[in-house]
């Protein structure tokens, strides 16, 4: 592999403009790999974000050449066949500066989404005894590992067309504690999630599920909660 | 619209998969359909009032316009259905990894019925 990458990449704030830099190109080289190149070799003061650069802490994901991606993990030979690349912080949140975004309203949505645990025990009890194999178990299975990247509601027009919208993260995030025997929190829960920002907003256009890079679904989670809401208020418990 | 530069929304580059272009017919046929439902309707109680009307009526529905006029709503009609059962299915029944093959199917039965009508007509 040798040549080089035309990169643009985002600098300033949400009206700020790309600025182009040239990056040698390198086998098996990554996304975050050229942002790194162009901070340490070529302009110092470019602002981004990561810490694991193995997947796993959700802080490196921008948007390149238009899509929403986890940029540690992204190959440049999957997204720039051509050479080019666009980098640019993620959509749907303000942007701090260059690629970094504020992620505030996406984590206090997961607050308004209840999407912390309430259980009754204390460490003097014993443990809940909940079968892998049950239906709920497998529910929360299937959300459970998501790293809080934010590639979801950056890649949802929903975020963007309803600002009350809670977001795919949130309402996943939710689902999974609903499913949750020991939580406590649930005729709340539900009811957060309800709302106009809620569940119902959603349009099932599915491209946090195309988009998420740890392959989880939240618009099954959404269907669920969906369900399970309409459900409570047949019952009336809503 | 949120408050940030337009510069740095989605753009058809986030949007171009499967389902994100199956919401995009579903949304346009039912859109379309509600402008030209009520207008088709409105024509055939406009013809159908009397009989000299009546025989207008009928001879304008020979023309080919009119032909793919007609074909035209059968065919949102089948997209719109087809994309309301998809989602019914995806969201009501037992999630599963399916959502390419329902958008695949409401796709052909799409084209099956206009093809069937195109040949009916
Ligand atoms: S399925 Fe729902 S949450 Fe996911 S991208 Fe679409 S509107 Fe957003
Ligand atoms: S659901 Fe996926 S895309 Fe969304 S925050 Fe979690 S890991 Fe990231
Ligand atoms: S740097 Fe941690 S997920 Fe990319």
């Amino acid at each position: 592999m040798s040549g080089n990458l035309s990169v643009r990449v985002w600098r300033g704030r949400a009206d700020g403009a790309f600025q182009s830099f040239e990056v040698p190109r390198y086998a098996s080289q990554s996304v975050l790999d050229v942002v790194t190149h162009i901070q340490r070799k070529l302009d110092a003061t470019l602002a981004y974000r990561y810490a694991c650069r193995v997947g796993m802490c959700g802080s490196c994901a921008m948007t390149v050449n238009g899509v929403a991606r986890w940029t540690c993990r992204t190959h440049v030979d999957k997204v720039a066949a051509d050479g080019r690349l666009e980098i640019a912080p993620l959509h749907h949140l303000p942007v701090i500066r260059d690629l970094v975004a504020d992620m505030r309203e996406f984590f206090d949505k997961w607050a308004r989404a209840r999407g912390s645990f309430r259980g009754t025990k204390t460490r003097h009890d014993g443990f809940a005894a909940v079968s892998p194999a049950s239906r709920k178990r497998r529910a929360i299975e299937a959300g459970i590992e998501c790293i809080g990247c934010g590639v979801c509601y950056s890649a949802c027009d929903t975020v963007a067309w309803n600002p009350d919208y809670l977001g795919p993260a949130a309402l996943q995030r939710a689902w999974t504690l609903v499913n949750d025997v020991r939580d406590t929190a649930n005729p709340e829960r539900l009811r957060a999630v309800a709302g106009d920002g809620g569940c119902g907003a959603c349009h099932t256009h599915l491209s946090c599920t195309e988009r998420c890079p740890k392959q989880l679904s939240p618009t099954a989670g959404i269907a669920g909660l969906k369900r399970a809401v309409t459900m409570a208020a047949l019952r009336g418990t809503l | 619209m949120n408050s940030h530069a337009s510069a740095l929304g989605n753009d058809v580059r986030a949007r171009n998969h499967p389902a994100w272009w199956a919401f995009l017919v579903h949304r346009l046929s039912g859109i379309a359909l509600a402008i030209f439902l009520p207008l088709h309707f409105f024509a055939l109680g406009q013809a159908l009032e009397g009989a000299a009307k009546l025989e207008v009526f009928l001879r304008w529905t020979d023309q080919p316009l009119f032909h793919f006029g007609v074909w035209g709503l059968v065919v949102l009609l089948a997209a719109h259905l087809a994309g309301g059962l998809r989602l019914l299915a995806l969201e009501f029944l037992p999630w599963r990894e399916w959502h390419k093959t329902l958008a695949a199917i409401a796709a052909g039965f799409t084209l099956a019925a206009g093809i069937a009508i195109a040949l009916a007509l």
